[in-house]
């Protein structure tokens, strides 16, 4: 909370994420054989990558004040069905170009669902997410887990590419947040993005278009599920759909929140995705060299975004006098 | 009429258009839609699958029935309250395993079994009521967050004990008896799903704590304005969903004798699925137990019926997914645009031939001829009183009227310059009538009949006459009681113009012109209330006739005025006074020289007389316009009209300027002089009426002085 005295001005949820981030990189370091070790580095950035370029998508959103929980989904089917157009035969570009289509149209449905029939992002997303799945699983999808045919070289050698050592996806994923930065602090939508996630009702009055911008900011996150979609294929050759019921989701949103990027909207930016995803990648590598059981770890982040949504509810509380009726 | 005409007459007069919009105005009508698709999902599945009705197929299909049924009704609840609760597939399979633990590895018996599933759910609710209700955190989130949670706790005991209870010797026959046994006929699953269904019902719609979960849920803030407590009324919401969810996994438990990894998963969305489809709304206020029953059929009979059907992974996903959009979809736009499509489609104007009528041309040398008296009345409350629809004076020549804002106000004699709320009555005062010991008995607009005694004391005399049996809308309820007369033994008349519309809407009455108003009477002494006649086009003024026979009843969009017998060897018969006069009939009143005063509240114009003979345009123009441009009656004009026994016009008076009285409401003769009330007007007019005689009070010529 914003506070007169400059000492605690300081002390923001992002600074506060971050220092936890380093108290817990410099605990594991000094607890864990081997955490420090270059390759486990890597390892934390390459793993943070996926879910990173997931969070910058979901904190787009969510600073307009909206929420997409279709974005596993979206990410698994557009990927599963460009690899089966692969498996086909088809080329990549033309795969490619067809998939696009597909992806912005998930987007594109999304917003129409939120921004024109009025549906709650929530209920919005959480339909779309199970119908997309539904559909492309029973209808078009023969298996749950498609490989990365050997006729498509250049994906597999996107696989293993490196950018000044570093693998393709991290690249993507520091390339992912700059433009969102960029675009969220300096252009005329990004600007816009802000101020309707802080007053809905003040942004349309003076004029600006809600409407197309909340379905803009749904195809934005589609794309970017796509896109990590991508990176997740490339270094793991292939797409396994079951990560639909897997916790992906609330690692997505748990690095949204812990960051910063308050569920009310208007607040944070790519800075927070950033800390967010450093503390949870940090934290998932931790746990996985402690041994501990994926079942564990999922108890263990799901109580930790517990503590942030209440912590994210006592920050920025609701009004009770402002709350609009059947905001859940 | 031509035969084009006729034909236009038999479409708009014979069709009961109207019924539509009553049907839908109900409450009940949310139902129908969720309950033809319901109809449709159990003809489609009949039909497609063979031996769907099979009693074996049937047994196996109320058995999940029950377990789905009670999970869906506890978040019905919970979404009643304005919340959600996403948890329900953990806190099932938490459920499940604790009756589990009690039976196969602690050995206890099934009473301790069920006990455990129940408190272990609502241990568990009780943790998302804790943190929605009393933390106010969002619930969707929240409860996303604890299905996760319970789901982990969930798959870490099952990986640690599942393998006792699987290998475990004990045999409890109660148990297994709940699981797959039946009784009648009928599963015990589905009977005490049956049961739990029956007490929400109740408690939903019978009891304190559910109109509180429908209040808060409505209007939260107006909930905690009317001190409600709010919080603890949420967090309970969540109680009783984690309850019913332990119980739903207590049945399953019982029926499978075990659990498995995928217990529960994927249940919360078929249940938010089932509730919304049934018609429940997100976001609270708006939904019924009957409507979780529907959606929990519908959602359970498309899965299962498609998983017979051979659809592969994945459809189920699909369908819940395509079902659980469209239903919010639907109820987000049906709530948006409920009362527009009602105000669109309840309007269902008739087909109405006027007669032509006589000229009110001032100079016209008809009797309707108006002139310019009321121009020039004495103002009494100028710009201090709104809505003095009629007017009375006591015997100590007070003067009395209702107003718009539900009071009866009092000017005293003999200047009328002082004034006091006589009575706060509520809705909207219209016609008013003195008994014999000087209490005030008026119509009350939107809300019935009802006294004031000369203290001021309030009393109500009736809001309801029975209800006719083949009407849509509630009939027995008084909707606009609009004028009252008290016969010689006491009995009161009173007309209630219209069954179709509040009182504030009575102009949209006039567009549709259907004879729904009635004549009804109101016996003190048995404090009974029946309807006398039915079918005029907006009932309104009543006078008792001078000799106390027979009762002057004006019906208004008729423009006629009948005469009721309500004693000698006429009793019982109507028979026309006056017909096809230029203007719209209001109040009726005695007046000193044995004839009546009556009141035009408006002038008939040729426009809207020809309008009325044309009920596909006023159709057109009540669904494609906004009202401020629709076609109405002109009330910009009125008067006041004097007629005798036979009906013969003997005098007219009006303001031809309009700026006095343009339209009037009522009058009434106190000695000497008249007094005029307008229902939109902002002040009352008094004129000197030089013939008349100035003893005669309209009080005296009732009760003759005796008091």
């Amino acid at each position: 909370m914003p506070s007169n005295r400059p000492l605690l001005r300081i002390f923001t949820q992002e600074t506060i994420v971050l220092l936890m981030a380093v108290v817990l990189f410099a605990g594991f370091a000094v607890a864990l054989d081997g955490f420090t070790a270059p390759a486990n580095l890597l390892n934390i950035v390459r793993s943070v990558s996926v879910l990173g370029i997931l969070a910058a998508g979901m904190g787009i959103v969510v600073i307009g004040r909206g929420i997409d929980l279709s974005m596993v989904s979206i990410m698994v089917v557009t990927v599963a069905i460009q690899l089966q157009l692969l498996q086909a035969g088809w080329s990549l570009w033309s795969a490619t170009a067809i998939v696009a289509v597909i992806t912005v149209g998930l987007g594109l449905m999304n917003g129409f669902m939120v921004a024109y029939a009025g549906v709650s992002a929530l209920f919005a997303t959480l339909a779309s997410s199970a119908f997309v799945f539904g559909f492309v699983r029973s209808q078009i999808l023969t298996q749950d887990v498609i490989y990365i045919p050997e006729t498509a070289g250049s994906l597999l050698w996107l696989g293993k590419a490196r950018l000044f050592d570093l693998p393709l996806d991290v690249i993507v994923f520091l390339a992912v947040v700059l433009i969102a930065l960029v675009l969220l602090r300096w252009s005329r939508p990004g600007r816009f993005l802000y101020l309707m996630g802080d007053n809905f009702q003040a942004a349309r009055t003076m004029g600006i278009p809600v409407r197309p911008l909340i379905v803009a900011s749904f195809v934005a996150s589609a794309v970017l599920a796509w896109l990590a979609g991508i990176a997740s294929a490339v270094s793991l050759q292939s797409m396994n759909t079951r990560l639909v019921n897997s916790a992906l989701l609330y690692d997505v949103v748990l690095v949204v929140v812990i960051g910063g990027i308050g569920l009310s909207g208007g607040k944070g930016g790519m800075r927070n995705v950033v800390v967010g995803a450093l503390l949870i990648g940090i934290l998932l590598n931790g746990m996985t060299i402690l041994n501990l059981p994926n079942i564990h770890q999922n108890l263990i982040k799901a109580l930790i975004l517990l503590g942030a949504i209440i912590l994210d509810g006592q920050l920025n509380p609701r009004d009770e006098q402002t709350s609009q009726q059947g905001d859940i | 009429m031509n035969l084009r005409e006729r034909l236009t007459r038999l479409r708009y007069n014979k069709l009961p258009d109207h019924l539509l919009g009553e049907l839908l105005s109900k409450s009940w009508a949310d139902n129908l839609v969720p309950f033809v698709f319901l109809v449709v999902v159990v003809a489609a599945f009949g039909i497609l699958l063979p031996g769907f009705f099979a009693p074996s197929s049937l047994l196996d299909t109320t058995r999940q029935l029950g377990e789905f049924l009670i999970v869906v009704l506890g978040l019905t609840i919970v979404i009643i309250g304005g919340g959600i609760d996403l948890s329900v597939g953990s806190i099932f399979a938490l459920g499940a395993f604790a009756a589990l633990c009690v039976i196969y590895i602690a050995e206890g018996p099934a009473w301790l079994a069920f006990l455990a599933a129940l408190g272990a759910g609502a241990l568990f609710g009780a943790l998302n009521g804790f943190l929605v209700g009393y933390l106010r955190l969002r619930a969707f989130l929240t409860t996303l967050v604890t299905l996760i949670i319970g789901r982990s706790i969930y798959d870490i005991l099952i990986t640690t004990w599942g393998t006792r209870i699987q290998s475990s010797p004990v045999w409890n026959d109660t148990f297994d008896h709940i699981g797959t046994g039946a009784i009648w006929g009928q599963p015990i699953s589905a009977l005490i799903a049956l049961g739990f269904a029956l007490a929400a019902h109740i408690v939903m719609s019978r009891s304190r704590i559910g109109w509180h979960f429908t209040a808060v849920g409505g209007a939260r803030r107006s909930a905690f304005n009317v001190g409600i407590n709010v919080r603890r009324t949420i967090f309970l919401t969540y109680v009783v969903s984690g309850a019913a969810c332990g119980i739903a996994g207590f049945l399953f438990a019982a029926r499978l004798s075990g659990v498995g990894p995928g217990t529960g998963l994927g249940l919360e969305l078929a249940a938010l699925t089932a509730a919304v489809v049934g018609g429940n709304s997100l976001g609270g206020g708006r939904g019924s137990i009957a409507k979780g029953l529907m959606g929990a059929i519908i959602v359970l009979l498309i899965t299962n019926g498609l998983i017979r059907m051979g659809a592969g992974t994945g459809t189920s996903q699909l369908i819940v997914g395509l079902l659980l959009a469209a239903a919010i979809v639907l109820d987000v736009r049906w709530l948006k645009n409920r009362h527009k499509v009602l105000s669109e489609v309840y309007v269902a104007p008739l087909h109405h031939a006027m007669q032509p009528a006589q000229s009110a041309l001032p100079g016209s040398g008809t009797a309707y001829a108006l002139n310019n008296t009321l121009a020039s009345a004495q103002a009494i409350a100028l710009g201090t009183v709104e809505g003095p629809e009629d007017v009375i004076l006591d015997a100590a020549d007070n003067l009395y009227a209702g107003t718009r804002h539900g009071e009866i106000v009092r000017w005293f004699a003999p200047d009328y310059t002082r004034s006091e709320v006589f009575a706060h009555i509520g809705g909207f005062p219209l016609g008013l009538a003195m008994a014999r010991d000087g209490e005030i008995v008026s119509c009350v607009g939107a809300m019935g009949l009802y006294g004031v005694a000369k203290d001021g004391k309030v009393k109500e005399l009736s809001t309801e006459t029975q209800r006719s049996l083949l009407s849509v809308v509630d009939d027995a309820r008084l909707r606009d009681p609009n004028d009252c007369d008290i016969g010689p033994d006491g009995r009161i008349w009173f007309t209630d113009s219209t069954t179709r519309y509040d009182a504030h809407d009575w102009a949209l009455d006039s567009i549709e012109s259907r004879p729904t108003g009635r004549l009804l009477v109101h016996d003190p002494k048995t404090g009974k209330t029946r309807t006398v006649l039915r079918n005029l086009r907006y009932a309104n003024g009543v006078c008792l006739s001078h000799d106390g026979q027979s009762l002057l009843i004006a019906e208004s969009w008729a423009c006629s005025v009948h005469r009721y017998w309500i004693a000698g060897p006429k009793e019982g018969q109507l028979e026309p006074v006056i017909r096809d006069m230029p203007g719209y009939p209001d109040n009726i009143n005695r007046a000193s020289d044995g004839t009546y005063w009556m009141a035009w509240l408006g002038m008939r114009t040729p426009s809207f007389d020809l309008a009325l003979r044309h009920p596909a345009m006023r159709k057109r123009m009540t669904r494609n316009l906004p009202q401020d441009d629709w076609l109405f009656p002109n009330i910009n004009t009125g008067g006041v009209v004097k007629f005798d026994e036979t009906g013969a016009i003997v005098g007219t008076l009006g303001d031809l300027g309009g700026a006095a009285h343009p339209m009037v409401t009522s009058m009434r003769e106190h000695k000497g002089w008249l007094y005029v009330g307008g229902i939109l007007n902002n002040r009352i007019g008094r004129i000197r009426l030089p013939d008349a005689d100035p003893n005669w009070t309209s009080w005296n010529s009732y009760w003759g002085g005796r008091a």
